[in-house]
């Protein structure tokens, strides 16, 4: 075996962002309390500097180096972008959420940005290994993350859940492709994919390899019965944390699926389209049901995280290029739409008041009608209506999903999606016909109320010209 | 012509906008300048473009402008043709509407929705241009619909006033009727001629002659005779056809200028000028025209003896305006399209005229519409006097004025035409010659003679109209007077409207009648020798010693035959038949659907029942959401078993 120089350019993002994170963890030791803002500042650069690098090296060609592990492609380039994006948005968001409860910690923005380190090895992991790698990153991250908030119960017990239980789940994984490498003998995807396609047939051990590589993806992106972990974090975590978890972490998980089961196990489609089916249904249907009795705003967007992830497994498991391109879409939006709807919770936070339950949104609209129409755009978006981006995400899976001829399914998700509008609808409801009962002003600083307004303003956006996207998810899937 | 047919169009489209979404910014002046202006450039280019057509000679325009939508290869597109019979509407539109936006000035006055009423009538304006401009079936639709709203709109325009929401919802449901029919004969002709443009299907339409289809019970039909009846149809509900004629008597709650632009000269006409654009379809089907000609002739006759009952001034206008309506009708089931227009256009001047010289009565008598409780105008008011007194003449086809040139030559071509039911249709034109006298000069001495049976304050403030209402008046008048005697040699005989509209050789009477003409003044005393006039003549007679000479009689008839009189006073018992059948049945109906469908299935069992089940549901799947690690992570492992058990062995 030779030894040979890797391409490090094509990995620059990682290593700029790896580089920035080490310098902010020790910049934050020196800025005193009140310069706390430069470690902010410095993680926003690192973002928009790993963007500028990201979209730099994009060419439409896949590219590989450290021996194959590593692999940058338009698929990795746009689901990076977009991480970075989100990240960016998320930290603008906390800023003034952290800082009203003395938790305005450098800890935060390292944890974030390793998270997103992680993130990108995951999205550009062409290994076992490396994917691994990156997923435990962004885990140990995201369990820290959690824990920051040291004196609240309810965030140490969810930080211990979501521990156990992803350790066992990560677990499960590791053994799923422990058996794919002693079936294939390597931990190269491309190779795993080339024996896969070479021996069709009855492997009793291949099989057993998919289901625990399921499981492991399934636990990931909150699919049931793997979900049990998201209502318990997304309600115990402080806000700026759930944020985090319930977005930029989704589209790197999409990544990851997309990467084991289509890049790699794509010649046992048969297999996990059935497992994915039943996912994909009891998702939908437990995430829209239980959605309906919660009380607690943070709790009813995990149910609707479920639930959405439901309708993403539909476009993967439908198993063309078509499908693939339209769960990438839906991720996409989902994120978007994720972002806004705790963006809003954040923004009518403040000080000893978290602003997370459904009645903390009555009369919104005499509040401030214009975040009222924001937050009714994402609702409308998430319920799936027409004229909001929602609409085309939910379309384009449920296409995929009648092309690859399984109407019924469709028709399922359709049902679902139509009991799941009941909630979502009933924030406008109560935003719009309720008199409010807290009316103290909302004065969101200058950039939140910039960003949170184009955030909403963008899921119009997409929804009247969802054209550029959609063919983006297209070119990527090429 | 392509940048003048669309500058027509926009014109008032551009002044309704304005007038309509910023009517507060310019004020009330600034709103009727800048419709006004609209209206006024329709009409002068409109002008140009009838120059250019009749007189230069330039070839009929049809384009497409904006291609809509393409559905499976059929082309729904914005275009227009201009050619001499729209030449011809769109001069007699622009000009109505203009006199009527000045007229406005003066009647709306004091009345707060000044910028909306021209922001209406202007949208009217450019509705009722899209129509009659239209090369296609589609924007032929939305004009009708279009047009069809704004007379919504309009009727309801006082809409604190109770019997105004009554009229308009009145109207705007007996239209939805007619314009069923004619969504499906447009329906029709898309599944057979498989387009929308008008030029291709009057291309096709004569191979389409004689293929039948069954639409009910397996009997065959001609598919053109069952297209022609459905947009028929639509034309019955627009143009006040019986029986579906009940909304226009109504209609006149709205303001009087409304009552001349739109229930008088141009939308109530836009039914006749349909079918005289379709004459290439009506030709092929004998049943059609038949049934047209028949339709018209009731029309004609039995809506003008109601006219003689009325007391409201307006109500009397508008049902002269559906009994002459009828007689444009029954010219184009003649296969006389040319009359039908011809009338239609001296129609739009006298009939607009009237209304508008009664509206200047009704400013006068404090918004009196009561003609029992007026007389003797004469004196007060002299300009409105004469003007109406023109207006009245050209209505009952007094030689020389307007109306005798149209409605004889309806006549004469009913009295030619072979169509079945012509007979009957040429004694219904008959005797509603003698009807129309009646009633129109029962109304003109009652109003403007006679005693002054006004009480004595509203005859104290009794004066003149200013000048924006008697200008529009006077400039009416003229066209009343001259136009038929112009207009009869080449809208009739000669070839002004070259392709626009077609015949059928055994179906021209115009050919017949054009043998005898020789000139404008031989046609009067032609018409001197035939009964019409000498029926007329009686008419206004009888009207003169029945309200006139002896006042007592009438009332005197009314006692002795009350079953008549209650008859006509009640419409024929057509609003209350409707009343009682269509709208209590539909009424019933509904609250049955409501009651039982509705609160019961739907709300009950179907809405309600699955979100309480859905709700029980979710109550009980959150319980196993413990918040314990242990349950978290069992079900991980059953889940994960079951995936193994059920995928793998």
């Amino acid at each position: 075996m030779n030894f040979e120089m890797p391409n490090f350019a094509l990995a620059l993002p990682e290593i700029f962002v790896l580089c920035m994170a080490c310098i902010v963890l020790l910049v934050d030791l020196f800025v005193g309390e009140r310069n706390r803002f430069v470690t902010y500042l410095m993680a926003q650069a690192t973002l928009v500097g790993a963007m500028v690098l990201t979209l730099g090296l994009s060419s439409s060609e896949a590219q590989y180096t450290f021996g194959g592990s590593f692999v940058r492609d338009t698929m990795g380039d746009v689901l990076k972008a977009f991480i970075y994006l989100a990240v960016l948005m998320v930290f603008v968001y906390s800023r003034d959420y952290l800082r009203a409860r003395q938790l305005f910690n450098g800890e935060y923005f390292v944890l974030g940005l390793f998270g997103v380190l992680g993130m990108m090895v995951m999205v550009s992991a062409h290994s076992l290994l490396t994917l691994y790698l990156g997923l435990e990153l962004l885990s140990l991250c995201l369990y820290a993350m959690v824990a920051l908030q040291r004196d609240s119960i309810a965030a140490t017990e969810a930080a211990m859940k979501y521990f156990v239980l992803g350790s066992l789940a990560s677990g499960m994984l590791l053994y799923g492709m422990s058996m794919l490498y002693g079936v294939t003998g390597s931990l190269d995807i491309g190779e795993i994919s080339a024996y896969v396609a070479q021996n069709v047939g009855d492997n009793l051990v291949l099989e057993f390899a998919v289901v625990f590589v399921v499981v492991g993806l399934a636990f990931k992106l909150g699919a049931v019965p793997f979900h049990m972990w998201a209502p318990d974090v997304y309600h115990g975590a402080s806000t700026s944390v759930t944020i985090y978890i319930g977005t930029a972490p989704k589209i790197a998980a999409f990544a990851m699926v997309m990467r084991l089961l289509v890049d790699g196990l794509g010649g046992l489609h048969v297999e996990w389209q059935g497992m994915l089916v039943m996912l994909a249904i009891l998702s939908m249907a437990v995430g829209n049901v239980i959605a309906i009795a919660q009380s607690n705003l943070k709790r009813m967007l995990a149910y609707s995280t479920i639930a959405h992830v439901g309708f993403l497994l539909l476009g993967v498991l439908a198993g063309t290029e078509n499908g693939y391109a339209s769960a990438m879409f839906y991720i996409i939006i989902y994120a978007l739409m994720g972002l806004g709807g705790f963006g809003m919770i954040m923004l009518l936070s403040r000080a000893g008041f978290e602003a997370d339950r459904l009645e903390d949104f009555k009369g919104l609209n005499e509040r401030s009608p214009w975040f009222a129409f924001i937050m009714m755009i994402l609702m409308i978006s998430m319920a799936g209506i027409p004229v909001s981006a929602g609409f085309w995400a939910k379309l384009a899976v449920l296409q995929a999903v009648v092309r690859a001829d399984m109407v019924w399914l469709a028709v399922v998700a359709v049902i679902f999606s139509v009991i799941g509008a009941f909630y979502y609808l009933r924030i406008v409801k109560l935003m719009y016909f309720d008199k409010p009962e807290d009316t103290s002003p909302i004065k969101p600083a200058f950039d939140m109320r910039i960003v949170l307004s184009a955030n909403g303003l963008a899921v119009l956006a997409l929804g009247v010209f969802p054209g550029a996207l959609s063919v983006l998810c297209v070119e990527a899937m090429k | 012509m392509h940048t003048l047919s669309l500058v027509i169009v926009l014109a008032p489209l551009l002044g309704a906008i304005i007038a309509g979404f910023f009517g507060k910014v310019i004020g009330r002046a600034g709103a009727h300048w800048v419709t006004i202006i609209g209206v006024a450039i329709s009409c002068l280019l409109s002008l140009v473009v009838f120059k250019q057509i009749i007189f230069d000679g330039v070839a009929p325009y049809n384009a497409s402008v904006y291609t809509w939508l393409v559905s499976d290869g059929i082309k729904f597109e914005v275009g227009f043709l201009v050619d001499q019979l729209t030449a011809l509407m769109m001069v007699v539109v622009t000009f109505v509407s203009l006199m009527v936006h000045i007229y406005t000035i003066g009647y709306m006055r004091d009345d707060p929705g000044y910028q909306r009423f021209f922001s209406y009538i202007s949208l009217f304006t450019f509705s009722m241009l899209m129509l009659i401009m239209a090369n296609n079936f589609m924007q032929l639709f939305f004009g009708w619909e279009a047009v069809g709203l704004v007379s919504y709109l309009l009727i309801g325009f006082w809409h604190h006033k109770e019997s105004a929401i009554y009229a308009n919802l009145k109207a705007f449901l007996v239209n939805r009727v007619g314009d069923l029919g004619f969504l499906l004969g447009i329906a029709a002709v898309l599944m057979y001629f498989n387009t929308l443009d008008y030029a291709e299907v009057f291309h096709l339409a004569p191979s389409m002659a004689n293929v039948t289809d069954d639409f009910v019970m397996n009997e065959q039909w001609s598919v053109i005779t069952v297209i022609c009846i459905l947009l028929f149809v639509g034309a019955m509900g627009k143009s006040a056809q019986v029986p579906l004629h009940v909304w226009l008597p109504d209609s006149m709650e709205g303001p009087t200028p409304i009552s001349a632009l739109i229930h008088a000269a141009t939308m109530v006409t836009a039914g006749v000028y349909m079918v005289a654009r379709m004459s290439p379809l009506f030709e092929l089907s004998q049943t059609a025209l038949s049934f047209v000609i028949v339709i018209g002739a009731i029309t004609a006759l039995f809506m003008g003896l109601l006219g003689i009952v009325q007391n409201d001034i307006k109500r009397v206008i508008a049902y002269s305006t559906l009994s002459q309506l009828g007689y444009m009708v029954v010219a184009l089931g003649a296969s006389a399209y040319a009359t039908g227009i011809f009338h239609l256009m001296t129609h739009a001047f006298f009939k607009a005229l009237l209304f508008l010289a009664a509206g200047s009565v009704i400013i006068a008598m404090h918004h009196e519409q009561d003609m029992t409780k007026m007389g003797g105008l004469k004196k007060y008011m002299p300009i409105t006097y004469w003007t109406f007194l023109m207006g009245a003449l050209a209505l009952i086809g007094f030689p020389g004025f307007a109306g005798f040139f149209s409605k004889d030559s309806i006549i004469e071509a009913v009295h030619i035409s072979t169509v079945p039911g012509a007979g009957f249709a040429y004694a219904a034109v008959l005797i509603g010659v003698f009807i129309t006298a009646l009633y129109t000069f029962r109304m003109f001495f009652l109003v403007f003679h006679g005693k002054e049976r006004m009480d004595e304050h509203t005859r104290h403030h009794l004066h003149e109209s200013p000048p924006v209402v008697t200008v529009p008046l006077v400039l009416l008048a003229i066209p009343s007077v001259i136009i038929g005697a112009i207009a009869i040699e080449p809208l009739q005989f000669g070839d002004f409207f070259g392709h626009a509209i077609m015949v059928l050789p055994e179906h021209n009477v115009l050919e017949v009648l054009a043998a005898e003409y020789h000139g404008a003044s031989n046609f009067i005393l032609h018409g001197l020798m035939a009964p019409a006039v000498w029926l007329s003549l009686l008419g206004v007679g009888v009207a003169w010693f029945l309200y006139l000479k002896r006042p007592d009689i009438a009332g005197e008839i009314k006692q002795r035959f009350p079953g008549i009189y209650n008859l006509l006073d009640r419409k024929y018992g057509a609003d209350d038949f409707n009343d009682a059948v269509f709208a209590g049945g539909s009424r019933s109906l509904g609250r049955f659907l409501w009651r039982f469908g509705d609160i019961k299935l739907i709300d009950g069992v179907m809405v309600n029942g699955t979100a309480f089940g859905i709700g029980k549901l979710s109550g009980v799947i959150r319980r196993v959401q413990s918040g314990f690690l242990y349950h978290y992570a069992f079900a991980m492992i059953i889940g994960l078993l079951v995936l193994l058990t059920w995928f793998v062995f």
